[in-house]
């Protein structure tokens, strides 16, 4: 079998392997996943606008060509200890749907580093145990194990619902 | 046929709205007695264009409805009928019934049926009052039966074109032809008339037809097919049982009896109450329907063609510096940096250029906002019986069309009470040795980067003594705090203030005048009132021009920008220490000339670090919105150019504080401050300080 057809028959797998895609990202040292039909850019990290008075997890805002898309730090969003960003920290820009029906919004992630791309297929995502107070587990779709490697499957609608994100506000 | 319709539809809906507010417009010119005709040649213009566009659109009611009017109006062009005092309210009051039906036909509601009904009724009374032209009763009688009328048997139409009629571009054999698909068609030509060969125009008509079409079949689809022929030929339709064979010169008749009257005339003269709370029924439809309109509809807007040609101008020259620059760039030298530099000042002419004619597009001359008034004017002066006129200058003053459309409400709000409150009763006015009739005046000028609207009244003025004792009265003021008048009037914009003795169903409810100033604030203006007692009051609105870009003056506070609009800035200085004075060590407050200003520590309010945290030879910003002072410390004033809005919840959520954001010349984003909540943000700091030490 020469390369090409090597290439079509992975091309012709990946098209029947059903389920979805996923892009995977590293943070601290684990990695998690969102749906890469989210996924509108993936960019280096830049200055931001802080805005005051909003949590210190909401980085501020940035231009992205002519809009002004929030810029948010999943570490600090987890409560996980910050690091000073490098030249592998990413900004994962995300378009966020409102579950309300409403109009979607962008937002942008800061992560350790970009990983892989992975068809999940479906019924490989297994729900999270309940962990109780510990860890609120509302934003996790599931677990998943991909080349042995445990992914996190985040909702991010949940996790970056704005809504949500201005009850935090508020409490802090 | 497969043409959408509805996409002329939409401007059907438009042209009518047009062709109704000419009507009212020249309806309120006019006097009873003196019909000037061309006035009345253009009510019955627009009249009879929005029958024919509503039967096009299948709209019966509508078509029915304007018929009537139409007929009424051609006999006033005639010369058959004077215009009265009478026939121009119920002319009126017509407009606004189809004013209703169109907006219902758009929101696909259902109309207010009695309503109309009544309205029908005063129209077809009037017509009826001067029976001399049967033609005319017979008319409206199928009217008052409805479009919908149909008969099982079929009907007997007799069809007698005018001469003229086939140089209209109408074909008898494609009407016939239509006319065929609806029943069993049989036409008998009748052929009297036809000349000699020698003395015959092969394009007159000279035939007439007595068509019998047999079926169950409803009257509208006749009336529809013989709509466009109607004025050019004499026609019957008439159920073929029918003995009734008299030929009536009209377009359609029915079988409703001429002999009794429609039970509905009965209605047409309300009692005096009934009319009350049929006005209020009405003014509240009004109301309602305004609203409605102003909802989500995908609204248009209508660009003047010179406006167009001037971005068209202003594109090509873009386009002409755009390829000079990029042919300077292939082969570029530092000796052409003068160029260079040339071709960059030119870019950013044309862009600003640009800018500002695309913006024109969304500028409409005030007048959109003002007609509405004089109608309005006219109905309250009745309700209220004063005397009152109204003048209005400025009208062709620009103002952005969002603006506009948000203006509107807390307009009539404010014209409202000026003739209710404001202006008094003739007797009053007489008494007070003024003209019986009082004049409400709208001004609109443009001041600055903003538009100002003045309405101004000779009424009364305001009663300082009244307001005063109900602010106490309501808590709102101690007993014996002494306050200036303005403050005073002020308390006017209060939530549920009203010192309307009566509550009348003008106003007085004490709902209004918090909302009018909400709603100001909201688009960035201002509202206040100045009065004199006797004289009058006169409310002023000031509002940004547009609410896409604002002129902003650029500050820095540590490493952040923030743009703080050139409107609410009144000016800025350089702290002196000794004007420093500190309320119980807590909040400080500046000395300027006469008055104290709240120290507000920007860097405080947005939690950031500063350059400086001393006072002394701090730059101090004196803002005001909401009508509260304060000075922002800030570390230093950069430059102030104009800003493109952006929205901070389009991707994210309100920031108390922040109006928006905008993008700098270098890509970077920078947080416009809103001023008034900046303010109010600072007061909780020391509120919240302040809970700490009495915690403490």
């Amino acid at each position: 079998m020469d390369a090409a057809q090597n290439i079509a028959h992975e091309i012709q797998h990946d098209l029947e392997s059903d389920g979805d895609q996923f892009l995977t990202f590293i943070l601290a040292g684990e990695e998690y996943g969102v749906d890469i039909l989210r996924v509108q850019e993936i960019k280096g990290w830049d200055s931001v606008t802080p805005i005051p008075n909003t949590p210190e997890y909401i980085r501020g805002v940035i231009n992205l060509r002519g809009t002004i898309v929030p810029i948010i730090d999943l570490r600090r969003r987890f409560q996980l200890e910050a690091v000073e960003y490098g030249p592998m920290t990413v900004v994962i820009v995300l378009r966020v749907e409102n579950p309300d029906g409403g109009k979607s919004r962008v937002m942008g992630l800061v992560v350790d580093a970009v990983s892989d791309v992975y068809n999940v297929p479906e019924g490989a995502i297994k729900a999270a145990p309940d962990f109780g107070s510990v860890v609120d587990v509302n934003f996790v779709k599931g677990l998943a194990t991909l080349e042995d490697v445990m992914v996190i499957m985040l909702d991010i609608d949940r996790l970056l619902n704005a809504d949500e994100l201005s009850i935090v506000a508020k409490i802090t | 046929m497969s043409i959408d319709m509805e996409q002329f539809k939409v401007t059907f809906v438009e042209e009518s709205l047009e062709g109704l507010d000419i009507m009212e417009s020249v309806l309120l010119d006019m006097h009873p007695g003196t019909a000037d005709s061309e006035a009345i040649d253009n009510i019955f213009r627009a009249a009879h264009s929005i029958k024919g566009g509503a039967a096009t659109f299948g709209l019966a009611d509508i078509a029915s409805f304007t018929h009537v009017v139409e007929t009424l109006l051609d006999e006033v062009r005639n010369g058959d009928r004077d215009i009265t005092g009478e026939a121009i309210v119920l002319f009126l009051s017509s407009v606004d019934c189809v004013r209703e039906m169109l907006s219902a036909d758009q929101n696909g509601e259902a109309v207010d049926q009695e309503h109309i009904e009544q309205v029908k009724a005063g129209l077809d009374k009037m017509l009826n009052s001067e029976p001399e032209t049967e033609a005319v009763s017979a008319g409206h009688n199928d009217m008052l039966s409805g479009a919908l009328a149909h008969h099982e048997n079929g009907w007997q139409i007799i069809f007698k074109p005018f001469s003229g009629m086939l140089r209209t571009g109408n074909d008898v054999v494609r009407m016939f032809r239509e006319l065929a698909e609806l029943g069993e068609f049989t036409a008998v030509v009748n052929v009297e008339d036809l000349p000699p060969l020698s003395d015959m125009d092969p394009e007159d008509a000279y035939l007439s037809w007595n068509i019998t079409l047999n079926g169950k079949i409803d009257k509208a689809q006749i009336s529809e097919i013989f709509e466009w022929v109607e004025d050019d030929c004499e026609l019957t339709v008439r159920p073929l049982e029918d003995g009734n064979t008299e030929t009536v010169a009209t377009d359609v008749v029915d079988d409703v009896s001429e002999k009794d009257p429609p039970v509905d005339l009965q209605v047409v003269s309300p009692a005096p109450e009934r009319r009350a709370e049929e006005d209020r029924r009405q003014d509240n439809d009004r109301r309602q329907t305004t609203r409605k309109a102003s909802s989500p509809e995908a609204s248009s807007i209508r660009v003047g063609i010179d406006k167009i040609d001037d971005l068209i101008n202003m594109v090509g020259e873009l386009v002409i510096t755009q390829s000079m620059l990029s042919q300077l760039g292939e082969d570029f030298s530092m000796d052409r940096v003068e160029r260079l530099n040339d071709g960059l000042s030119e870019l950013e002419r044309n862009t600003r250029e640009l800018q500002e004619s695309v913006m024109r597009i969304r500028m409409l001359p005030i007048s959109f906002a003002f007609n509405r008034f004089p109608r309005m004017v006219h109905d309250l002066s009745a309700k209220l019986d004063k005397k009152i006129e109204l003048t209005m200058s400025g009208e062709q003053t620009e103002l952005d069309k969002t603006v506009m459309e948000k203006i509107g409400d807390p307009l009539v709000h404010l014209v409202r009470n000026s003739i209710d409150h404001g202006i008094e009763t003739p007797e009053v006015r007489k008494a007070a040795g003024k003209s019986e009739t009082g004049v409400v005046n709208l001004n609109a000028y443009h001041q600055g980067g903003n538009i100002v609207i003045e309405i101004n009244d000779d009424g009364a003025g305001l009663n300082y003594e009244k307001i005063l004792a109900k602010a106490i009265e309501r808590g709102l003021v101690g007993a014996n705090e002494d306050l200036p008048e303005e403050k005073v009037y002020e308390l006017l914009f209060e939530p549920g203030f009203s010192t309307a003795d009566v509550v009348s169903d003008v106003s007085g409810r004490g709902v209004g005048m918090d909302v009018v100033k909400r709603n100001i604030m909201a688009l960035g203006g201002s509202v206040d009132v100045k009065s004199v007692p006797g004289e009058g009051s006169t409310f002023t609105i000031r509002l940004p021009l547009t609410l896409a870009i604002l002129d902003g003056q650029l500050v820095r506070v540590g490493d952040n920008t923030y743009i703080i609009p050139l409107v609410s800035i009144v000016e800025s200085l350089l702290v002196d220490e000794k004007n420093v004075n500190e309320i119980a060590g807590k909040a400080e407050v500046y000395q300027l000339r006469s008055d104290y200003l709240p120290i507000i520590r920007l860097y405080e309010v947005f939690d950031i670090e500063p350059d400086r945290r001393s006072l002394d030879n701090g730059l101090l910003v004196v803002v005001e919105g909401d009508n509260k002072k304060g000075g922002l410390l800030v570390d230093e004033l950069l430059g102030q150019q104009q800003v493109v809005i952006k929205s901070l919840e389009t991707n994210f959520r309100r920031v108390e504080g922040l109006s928006g954001a905008t993008i700098l010349g270098d890509g970077t984003v920078a947080l416009i401050v809103d001023v008034a909540g900046v303010v109010r943000l600072s007061r909780d700091d020391v509120r919240r300080s302040n809970e700490q030490i009495v915690a403490a």
